[in-house]
């Protein structure tokens, strides 16, 4: 297909998600506007920015235009690269299954008293603002799509405030927006002193090393508090399990992404030469990020918090790649550089696929069993056997175990990581093999993270009433799930495809392909240094799996007798006996005691114990107690008295009179 | 560099040096006296090893009269007396577990890496075949710096301030093959005076406050005042 | 021909190791018994108790869930393709390239990922303790593997095993400091992983100290067999990634089975020497409380990490 396409259908996009959001206004007189309209719109949307996507990718060229409004003088520039390319294909690919299960999940909310009139309307914003930023080619426009999809989000995450951690999670989301808002703007500032508010200026003007550095800081502030990064990310695990599911969804799988694509783009497209400094950096807090991240979620009892802290800790292994990448690039291996940022790449593709489907997949334990706390499920996959499936499938991935598609991204990283021998300075050569050994230590943690609540939340038994009465799910709700799965599966089997396909928007920002011939093996390096076939292993796991079920099959009698659980002779155990959640990380918990704010007591006749987040004692609360001191200095100055006020006036001019003299 | 090429002496020396480094992390972690004891005695047998090496290597007759200095002083009769302390000091038993030992010990890795990046310079003007182990010597010094500062057992910090030397040792061996010999006696004697001492201050302490504890040295001035408070009420 | 005689290898090796497993696990256990001054079972035993299981009748807990009846073949298939990745007498092994030394961690992972769950199934105090302290264990055993991966990735700049081990028998003898910490972790996590005392004892059946026997407690019948196949070809997994790692030294480096003849009598006096280590250090030391496993652990860990320093400090300097 032509690349010329590649706007018009982003153009499409953008409009469907607009059409959306207008069409949902009738669902304050007609509810089934949603289904019938909102919905399928959004699934056009989705649809049309993966063709986009797709196009750009595999055209590799740039498409600019200028739209018609903006400011005078300052007229819109709308572009379509690779870069923006593969990240519109991540937002198309989760948007699809999301506008398919959408319409079972809000059905729950229609005798509520939310109005589901809003939460369409700032679902279709919310799209369209990050379509916006994707697109986006002047400071201008991406600042308006971004404050857009922030205050969307906003609106979204407190759609329930009727209860009070709703409104919590939205204030402290709001708050961190506005200056992660702020920073990205003075980033913007800094790179616009020399050129001008469109990004091509921007790409060929460079600013002098010191303005740079404050650049790259702001950005990474920025982006950062967006993307999660620690400890700028205590917004995510409240924000996340406050909004509803298909939303949480949307912004832990895409919104971080958009968040990643803004750091992209201002750090490696338009900020100039690289700098080894700013490697170290991304690598250190990347490293950081992943490994609280993972220490966070497992101590968690909701699951969609622990999804949350598990996102934390999948963009911090995508911050880690980049700074590979920013550190292979400034050392002169734009090769090794190139694989770094295919990894980042490979890994956020692969986390919005996986963290999508388990949020959708919470999402539907919520609708089925109406609990979110991991203490009081159990036993799901026997009642909810389809959504149980694929939420174990969704684990996998997230866990990093072949042939799922975390893994590749995790296999890639470390290669690159691999290759440090190459660099020359003494202190990069050991910097990078600890950023995988802690990338390492980050994957088996996730791994706990995951067999946890896949293994407390769907195995076992029922802990509640409520889950023991559990039911599936609807048909369109499984229906967004599988999709999600079929993709994954797509994306984990064949990583040589999804590798090319990513490597025209890596070739952009490098000036390398990561160089894979074939279908089958991926060997990014060389076939004799390091290759993977997941199709072969997923052969050989079937294969071998169906022989010995084939061999060891009984000729006669039933498959198997079924009797009650061993239970040392005594009564057969009861489901209060099985471990608990908080129990099973429990070793976990003692091994790195410093890292939790740990509280136990007891909540009426239950012992509970919470592992909580230290930034908020050691930075936020102190953070917040500073600005109380400094708003009753303040205070001071508002006496009331009128003459007091024209006083402060009268000296204020009289200073700024000297200044100016 | 290509580590092939390098003489099998020489080889030796890189495997003694990060076994030394590997003792340093050993009696960073240790918890039991006793068995830090014997650690410290190990780290003395691998750093006079090193010197005997580097002796047959260069054929220098006087790296081996360093060797046999500290095989006596640090591998024999330091730890004698320390454990002989402990003894009189009743401490056999004592353990002094760390804090937060997961935290110590990566503090102690990032403190190899920084060493390394440290040294990285000052290796670059070396020519000998072994001027890596400039760093881990560099690292075994603060590593021993660093046992002095989270353990709180005054015998421990004794070991602590003895690795350094015993680091500081390594690195003169390892990059000039040796300080001078008057330099090396006087730091040898200097070691030995500094661990008689020590033992009489550790049987006074033990005495006044019954413990050894450093933290509680911190109470000594409070409790003095106390005294002097409570002397005046009557 | 040459293709012939690969495929034929790809899958001679992984059966050959999957045939002798059993007979590891016994010949440890004989060595084991003869230092404690008693006589031991047959070899023969450990496949007399496959084929009994195999034969017997299932038994399944009322609420076991399928994945709990699925589980036994996927940890035993992911076990045998880790162990297909391994070169046991010729370095060109085919399956080295199917999956590279961290595909082999990972597919580990899988097996025990899927072990696990199987422990948390059925929904019994016992289950859910074994499941729970292995994931402590793996917790830090698997970093501290990949960290002896990456160790002799960064000297041999590869980390297919096969060319791992030839790497090493091409190069000059030559003594590496990170190789001897690389080492010793690999042991402590190998004792780790397969559940072999300090960290577990095989064969205990008290419920409250068991690990690895606690989630395979409601197994039985052909369930049984596999998972206990699978556990019997993981420690002999880790006694030839240790050979292939550290003492390549006899390995045939072409193909030809003259050079095979050769490479089996040595592997097999190599694995008998690990195995007679193993049994010794059983018969040395007593389990360990199970909280100080993670001190254990944090060693292997700490071990590997100084193998990857001193490599990069001693080693490789520019």
């Amino acid at each position: 297909m032509n690349a010329s396409w590649a706007l018009p259908l982003a153009g499409l996009a953008v409009a469907a998600a607009l059409g959306s959001a207008a069409s949902s206004l009738l669902a304050a007189r007609w509810p089934r506007a949603l289904t019938v309209l909102a919905f399928p719109m959004l699934g056009v949307s989705g649809i049309a920015a993966q063709a986009a996507g797709l196009i750009a990718l595999a055209s590799g060229a740039r498409q600019t235009t200028l739209l018609p409004a903006g400011l005078p003088g300052l007229p819109w520039h709308v572009a379509i690269d690779p870069l923006a390319g593969a990240f519109l294909l991540m937002l198309g690919a989760v948007l699809l299954p999301v506008a398919l299960y959408g319409p079972g999940y809000v059905r729950a909310f229609r005798n509520g008293r939310d109005s589901l009139a809003t939460l369409g309307a700032c679902t279709g914003l919310f799209v369209a603002g990050m379509l916006g930023v994707l697109l986006a080619a002047d400071a201008f426009l991406f600042m308006l799509a971004w404050e857009l999809m922030s205050l969307a989000s906003y609106f979204l995450v407190c759609f329930q405030h009727d209860q009070p951690e709703s409104r919590r999670a939205a204030f402290v989301y709001l708050l961190l927006a506005q200056v992660a808002g702020l920073l990205i703007l003075m980033a913007f500032g800094v790179l616009a002193t020399t050129g001008g508010f469109a990004f091509p200026a921007m790409r060929a003007a460079h600013p002098d090393a010191t303005w740079a550095a404050i650049a790259f800081i702001l950005a990474l502030m920025g982006f950062g508090t967006k993307a999660g990064l620690v400890p700028l990310h205590v917004w995510l695990p409240e924000a996340h399990p406050a909004a509803p599911s298909h939303i949480s969804a949307l912004m832990s799988a895409v919104m971080l992404k958009v968040a990643l694509y803004g750091f992209l783009r201002v750090v490696f497209d338009l900020l100039g030469p690289p700098q080894w400094g700013y490697g170290i950096t991304l690598v250190v807090v990347g490293a950081t990020t992943a490994l609280l991240g993972a220490m966070l979620a497992v101590q968690q009892v909701d699951l969609k918090r622990l999804l949350a802290y598990s996102s934390i800790e999948n963009l911090g292994t995508v911050f880690l790649a980049l700074g590979l990448a920013e550190i292979f690039q400034a050392a002169g291996h734009p090769a090794m550089a190139a694989l770094a940022l295919l990894a980042a790449l490979f890994q956020a593709l692969s986390h919005a696929l996986l963290k999508a489907l388990l949020f959708l997949g919470a999402g539907a334990v919520q609708h089925g069993a109406h609990t979110r706390s991991l203490e009081q499920m159990g036993g799901l996959l026997r009642r909810m056997p389809r959504t149980g499936w694929m939420f174990l499938v969704g684990c996998l991935g997230m866990s990093a175990v072949p042939p799922l598609s975390g893994f590749v991204s995790e296999w890639l990283t470390f290669q690159a990581a691999l290759q440090a021998w190459r660099l020359h300075d003494s202190l990069l050569r050991i910097l990078v093999p600890l950023a995988a050994a802690s990338l390492a230590l980050t994957t088996a943690l996730a791994a706990v993270v995951f067999v946890r609540a896949f293994g407390i939340g769907f195995l076992g038994r029922a802990r509640s009433r409520q889950v023991r009465h559990a039911h599936e799910v609807g048909d369109g709700m499984l229906a967004g799930q599988a999709w999600l799965v079929a993709s994954i599966a797509g994306v984990a089997l064949f990583p040589v495809l999804v590798a090319s396909l990513l490597g025209s928007a890596v070739l952009q920002l490098t000036g390398r392909v990561p160089g894979s011939p074939g279908w089958l093996w991926l060997t990014p390096l060389g076939p004799t240094t390091a290759s993977y076939a997941p199709l072969l292993v997923l052969a050989v796991l079937l294969g071998v799996g169906l022989l010995g079920w084939v061999v060891l099959r009984p000729r006669r009698g039933a498959p198997v007798r079924r009797v009650d659980a061993w239970g040392c002779g005594y009564a057969p155990p009861t489901p209060d006996m099985q471990f608990s959640a908080m129990g099973f990380a429990q070793p976990q918990r003692r091994v790195f005691a410093p890292v939790y704010a740990l509280r136990e007591g007891f909540a009426g006749s239950a012992y509970e114990v919470v592992a909580g987040d230290r930034s908020w004692s050691w930075i936020y609360r102190p953070l917040g107690a500073l600005m109380d001191r400094t708003a009753d200095l303040a205070r001071r100055l508002q006496a009331g008295h009128v003459r007091r006020y024209l006083a402060w006036s009268l000296l204020t001019l009289l200073l700024l009179l000297w200044i100016v003299s | 560099m290509n580590l092939g090429t390098l003489p099998l002496v020489d080889q030796a020396v890189l495997v003694l040096a990060a076994m030394a480094l590997f003792s340093a992390f050993a009696l960073l972690a240790q918890s039991r006296l006793l068995a830090a004891i014997h650690v410290f005695a190990w780290q003395g047998f691998l750093v006079a090893a090193v010197a005997a090496l580097t002796g047959a290597a260069s054929r220098d007759p006087h790296l081996y009269l360093s060797a046999a200095i500290t095989l006596g002083l640090k591998v024999l009769l330091i730890p004698w007396m320390l454990h002989r302390l402990l003894r009189r000091l009743s401490l056999e038993r004592q353990a002094d577990p760390l804090a937060y030992p997961a935290l110590t010990l990566l503090a102690a890795a990032a403190i190899v890496v920084f060493a390394d990046w440290v040294a990285a310079p000052v290796a670059q003007f070396e020519h000998s075949a072994t001027r890596n182990v400039i760093a881990i010597s560099l690292a075994i010094v603060l590593l021993g710096l660093l046992m002095m500062v989270v353990r709180r057992q005054a015998l421990a910090q004794v070991l602590g301030f003895m690795a350094m030397e015993n680091g500081l040792f390594l690195a003169a061996v390892a990059s000039t093959h040796g300080m001078p010999l008057v330099v090396e006696l006087g730091v040898a004697f200097d070691v030995l005076v500094a661990m008689v001492l020590f033992g009489v201050f550790f049987l006074q302490i033990k005495d006044s406050i019954d413990s050894l504890d450093v933290d509680r040295l911190s109470q000594l001035s409070a409790s003095i005042e106390r005294d002097e408070i409570t002397e005046q009420r009557p | 021909m040459d293709r012939l005689l690969s495929l034929l290898l790809a899958l001679l090796q992984p059966l050959a190791l999957l045939a002798a497993a059993p007979l590891f696990t016994a010949v440890v256990g004989r060595f084991k018994a003869r230092l404690q001054n008693r006589r031991g079972v047959p070899l023969k035993t450990p496949y007399r108790e496959l084929r009994k299981w195999a034969a017997k009748e299932a038994v399944v807990a009322r609420t076991a869930s399928p994945l709990f009846r699925a589980a036994p073949y996927i940890v035993f298939a992911s076990t045998l393709l880790a162990a297909a990745a391994l070169p046991v007498w010729e370095t060109a092994s085919p399956g080295a390239h199917v999956a590279d030394a961290i595909v082999l961690i990972g597919l580990l992972g899988l097996a025990r990922f899927m072990l696990v769950l199987a422990g948390l199934d059925v929904g019994t105090p016992f289950g859910g303790m074994g499941a729970s302290r292995e994931m402590l264990v793996a917790n830090f055993a698997e970093p501290a593997l990949l960290l002896v991966v990456f160790t002799l990735a960064m000297t041999t700049h590869t980390t297919n095993i096969g060319a791992m081990a030839a790497a090493t028998l091409h190069g000059a003898p030559v003594l590496r400091p990170s190789y001897m910490f690389a080492l010793a972790a690999l042991l402590m996590v190998a004792v780790a992983e397969c559940g072999r005392i300090p960290v577990d004892n095989p064969s205990t059946h008290l419920e409250l100290t068991m690990i690895h026997e606690g989630m395979v407690l409601e197994y039985s019948g052909r369930h049984l067999a596999l998972m206990e196949w699978a556990a019997q070809l993981k420690l002999l997994l880790f006694a030839v990634l240790t050979v292939d790692l550290f003492l390549p030294w006899g390995l045939a480096t072409r193909m030809s089975p003259t050079a095979w003849l050769l490479a089996l009598p040595l592997l097999l006096v190599k694995l008998a020497g690990l195995a007679l280590v193993l049994a010794v250090s059983e018969t040395v030391l007593a389990k360990m409380r199970l909280f100080r496993v993670p001190g254990y652990l944090t060693l292997a860990f700490l071990l590997a990490l100084l193998g990857l320093l001193s490599h990069v400090i001693l080693e490789s300097a520019p």
